[in-house]
């Protein structure tokens, strides 16, 4: 009976196509009426994720359920659930009304009933009187306001939305926005909103669920989401946010930035590598540098609007961005604030690069199909299965794509201070994770090459976990 | 002064192109055998044209009558087939797409004579009779591939969310192809299908080589024979000036509703 | 995508018939081309193409014909598709509409027309009139593929081109002639593969006087002798084969509407 209070369940949805894996074991649960948002950069699978949803294609493996009954396999127009496409997908030969009326029509619902029902959707979505008018007549705003009123009209158990503002301009998106969740509040169905607009999840939703890389990152509200990311991706992904490679000394004592600081997180070990996020608003600045917990010079300083943004450059060399309602000219020495609360601690998902390998011979081991040259190997058999280790800041990125043993594109920046953290990924759809100081720009294609003393070798077995 | 020259060049080239069928449509109005021997205005030629009161009597007519229904079966079979096959192609990928694709631009790369050769040796070696029936299959064979080429752009312009969207409101995928694919396609279809009718009309080298011996002649085939035979049949100069007259027309229609589409889409 | 993908068999009653009226006469014609009249194996009508004086006088007759026709519509035609496309220079739609007509009129009548204009000017009919009508023809196909190309061109190229210094003649040989050069391909193919095929046009502007290729062809295949013009045909397809890999893949073969 518990089943009835989630209007979709899916269970361990993974799809790939080809090679790509686009969805990753990924599992939801929606209760009935909420208003939830997949959130998450171009490619991370939410839109995949909507279309299976919707019944455009079948997951490789794992269930959907709607309204407790099992639809994993059931065609989409047999489907209760009724979506509005990214760029409209208005019908180009019919008019307005008989947009809306496609779905109704081939229910075989009496004319003066379609009727009725055209016309007030239409005044829901404030299109009244628009009946006759040639869909492609319509601004992009118009015809997404048809799109809205065309899949509700069939009254859908639960309506699908696929970034369905991406194409307005701000303005319209903004008004659009407080129109879309009124019309929830009005019709009182379950929404499912895909975007890749951090804004519109937060203003819009019930509950975020972050995705990337087809996996689910993390599932909250909104206040959740933005006050307690649960890793560096999401924290970056949400608003603004410094994040800094940190230690864990011991329960309530962090370090990050060259400084130990208080905080409230407890349970991560003793010394434990740790990611930190620090909310801009959440550093205080002042002028009296005795009171503060550490010193900073301020470098630039630009007006937002409400608030001042400040790059600063600590005592111990990070970069740091801090917003205040107060400007502080640059140049200027500035004491730094940081309360316990504000501080985030999050495990880190990984402290270097571990690839499967397999030794070659006496000083070779191969692995990301590629062999490659490493000191001399002692106590490994040639084809051995082996865990290959290599430090984030010792994969060299090199512009001559054609002198790196392997090739890859930048896919992910995390600025951590004083280095940048990069995703990379290869030309064989492996992930490489590196620290540099050099500056290279999401989709760069870099040559990469890693020095033989730096591969780490040990038996696989060993650090199982 | 720049634009004056150019003006003149390009009038200088139409009139050149055109020199030869306004000769013939002014001698289109006088009743001498003789080309370029003016008698007098008449219009005798256009009513022997209408009434078939000429020598040979009726075959001209015939040949007229056999290029149309030939253009209007193949057109339409091509237009049916092409459809279906483009709608078939868009959702393949792969080697099968490559082959197919490959394949249909054989007919279009191919010279005329060639795919006429081709299609005749096909017969003889199928030991297929050559008459009505192969010079209509051939036919489709050069049509089909136009077809294709213009129904295939509708298909990977269309937003696909489209398809899915009547999907998604309840249509079953026959209803979805019936009630949003089918209309959505109608333009290029339309084009094919006018474009299919062209080249079957104006095709000689394909008919001449599959028309086997049984006398089948369309307006093409008529006018070489006739014109080998030596000298133009004088009623064979009303006949080009009326269809040039045709093509003028059908493609100021053409345009005037390609410019009008034009301005709705604008607005 | 399961729905979709089931609709990829819709394309296989046309697989069938490309197969067989496409694919099959093509493998046929290699396959009489290398039989002769008795059935064997032979290259006995490659042996003949290639001794035969006149057959080989014909063929390059044909190829030298082809490339003059060209050549002039590329010198003809480039100009006059540069100021149709020009907007300072031509605003009129009519005539490119009085460009393009002539290609939707049946050649013969038009080769016929100006077969009638020679003969009535007492203009001897020969290689001279041959070439002239061939151009005629042939014309057209060369203005509007460059016509096309120039017209869609991007007009920042030009501006670019010139605010970088370039002079207007310039940026016409720098810029807009490279840019422009798919449209001369795919002019060339549509001249050159029609005229090199040519069969009843080159009888009606020389009175049968100069046989072309396409000519000889013809003349064997309608007087049975088809391993022979099968073997012909096999070499027109090679010089027509070469010609198209001048052509990336992506022709715009449906531009000509």
């Amino acid at each position: 009976m518990e089943n009835k209070d989630y209007i979709i369940e899916l269970n361990n949805i993974s799809k790939s196509f080809g090679d790509k894996v686009i969805l990753d074991d990924v599992s939801i649960k929606v209760k009935k009426g909420e208003f939830v948002t997949i959130l998450g950069p171009s490619g991370c699978g939410k839109t995949t994720l909507l279309r299976l949803l919707a019944g455009f294609g079948q997951a490789d493996k794992g269930e959907i359920k709607i309204n407790g009954k099992d639809y994993t396999d059931i065609p989409p127009h047999l489907r209760p659930v009724n979506t509005v496409f990214q760029r409209y997908a208005l019908f180009p030969h019919l008019d307005v009304y008989e947009n809306i009326a496609f779905g109704l029509k081939l229910q075989k619902v009496p004319a003066p009933e379609i009727d009725k029902c055209v016309r007030k959707v239409l005044k829901m979505v404030s299109m009244t009187d628009y009946e006759d008018r040639d869909v492609e007549s319509l601004s992009g705003g118009q015809q997404q306001r048809v799109a809205i009123a065309r899949a509700i009209a069939n009254q859908p158990k639960v309506l699908l939305l696929d970034e369905p503002l991406a194409a307005l301009d701000l303005k319209m998106r903004k008004d659009m926005q407080i129109e879309l969740k009124e019309m929830h509040k009005k019709l009182g169905i379950t929404f499912i909103y895909v975007t890749h607009d951090q804004e519109e999840a937060l203003t819009l939703s019930d509950t975020i669920i972050v995705m990337n890389e087809g996996k689910i990152q993390q599932i909250g509200t909104p206040t959740d989401i933005y006050n307690e990311p649960q890793n560096s991706f999401v924290a970056d992904f949400i608003g603004e946010s410094n994040i800094l490679n940190g230690t864990m000394i011991k329960d309530k004592l962090v370090e990050f930035a060259g400084h130990e600081f208080e905080c409230i997180d407890e349970g991560f070990g003793e010394n434990a590598p740790v990611d930190v996020v620090v909310r801009p608003e959440d550093i205080y600045i002042v002028r009296n540098l005795e009171s503060a917990q550490f010193t900073a010079t301020v470098k630039s300083c630009t007006f937002k609007g409400v608030h001042y943004e400040m790059f600063v450059e600590t005592d111990k060399g990070y970069e740091l961005m801090i917003q205040d309602y107060n400007a502080f000219a640059p140049d200027q020495e500035v004491g730094l604030i940081i309360r316990p609360a504000d501080i985030q601690v999050m495990h880190k998902e990984r402290t270097c690069n571990t690839f499967e390998g397999e030794v070659v011979d006496a000083t070779h081991v191969k692995f990301l199909w590629e062999t490659f040259e490493t000191l001399p190997l002692e106590g490994f058999e040639h084809g051995e299965k082996v865990k290959v280790q290599v430090d984030f800041s010792k994969i060299d990125l090199i512009d001559h794509v054609e002198d790196g043993m392997l090739e890859g594109d930048v896919h992910f920046i995390i600025y951590k201070g004083d280095h940048y953290h990069l995703t990379i990924l290869t030309d064989d759809g492996d992930h490489i994770w590196v620290d540099t100081t050099d500056i290279w720009d999401k989709g760069d294609l870099v040559g990469i090459n890693i020095a033989p003393a730096d591969i780490k070798i040990s038996k696989c077995n060993e650090h199982n976990d | 002064m720049k634009k004056f020259f150019a003006q003149c060049y390009i009038w200088f080239l139409l009139v050149l192109l055109y020199a030869p069928i306004v000769f013939i449509g002014i001698f289109s109005f006088t009743e001498s055998k003789v080309l370029g021997n003016w008698t007098g205005f008449s219009t005798k030629l256009y009513s022997n044209l209408f009434t078939g009161n000429m020598q040979g009597t009726g075959s001209l007519m015939s040949a007229i009558e056999n290029t149309i229904i030939i253009a209007l079966i193949a057109a339409s079979v091509a237009t049916l087939l092409g459809t279906v096959a483009a709608i078939g192609i868009h959702n393949m990928r792969g080697r099968g797409k490559q082959a197919i694709s490959f394949l249909n631009n054989i007919p279009i790369l191919n010279p005329d004579i060639i795919t006429g050769v081709s299609l005749f040796l096909l017969f003889v070696f199928l030991h297929v009779s050559q008459g009505y029936v192969t010079v209509v299959l051939a036919h489709i064979t050069l049509c089909t591939p136009y077809v294709v080429l213009n129904v295939l752009p509708r298909l990977t312009q269309m937003n696909p969310n489209i398809y899915e969207a009547a999907l998604d409101l309840g249509a079953t995928p026959f209803t979805a192809l019936k009630k949003v694919l089918l209309p959505m396609l109608k333009p290029g279809m339309i084009s094919g299908f006018i474009l299919a009718f062209t080249m079957s009309l104006d095709d000689f080298a394909i008919t001449f080589f599959t028309r086997g011996t049984v006398g089948l002649d369309t307006l093409s085939t008529y006018i070489y024979t006739d014109a080998r035979k030596g000298g133009l049949t004088p009623e064979l100069r009303p006949l080009i000036t009326l269809m040039f007259v045709g093509v003028l027309v059908l493609l100021i229609v053409i345009n005037i509703r390609a410019m009008r589409n034009a301005k709705n889409s604008q607005r | 995508m399961s729905i979709m993908t089931k609709r990829s068999t819709w394309a296989l009653p046309y697989a069938i018939f490309l197969l067989l009226f496409v694919a099959l006469p093509l493998i046929i014609i290699i396959l009489y081309a290398f039989k002769d009249s008795s059935g064997g194996f032979s290259l006995g009508n490659f042996v003949k193409f290639f001794t035969d004086a006149d057959a080989i006088g014909t063929f390059a007759l044909s190829l030298e014909v082809a490339i003059e026709n060209t050549i002039i519509c590329i010198l003809l035609g480039y100009p006059a598709a540069w100021i149709l496309a020009n907007k300072k220079l031509n605003r009129s739609a009519v005539t490119i509409v009085l460009f393009i007509m002539p290609m939707w009129i049946n050649a013969l009548m038009r080769t016929l027309a100006t077969a009638e204009l020679f003969h009535v000017m007492g203009v001897q009919l020969g290689k001279g009139t041959l070439i002239v009508g061939m151009v005629y023809d042939y014309l057209p196909f060369m203005i509007y593929p460059i016509y096309n190309i120039l017209n869609k061109m991007d007009k920042s190229y030009a501006e670019a081109a010139s605010d970088l210094g370039a002079t207007p003649w310039q940026v016409f040989w720098k810029v807009q002639v490279p840019l422009s050069m798919p449209g001369v391909v795919s002019g060339i193919m549509m001249v050159f593969m029609p005229t090199v095929s040519t069969f009843a046009i080159s009888e009606f502007l020389t009175n049968n006087k100069i046989k072309l290729f396409g000519t000889i062809i013809q003349e064997n295949i309608n007087s049975s002798m088809w391993n022979y013009g099968a073997a012909l045909s096999l070499v027109m397809l090679i010089i027509i084969g070469i010609t198209s890999l001048l052509q990336d893949n992506k022709k715009e073969v449906n531009g000509v509407v």
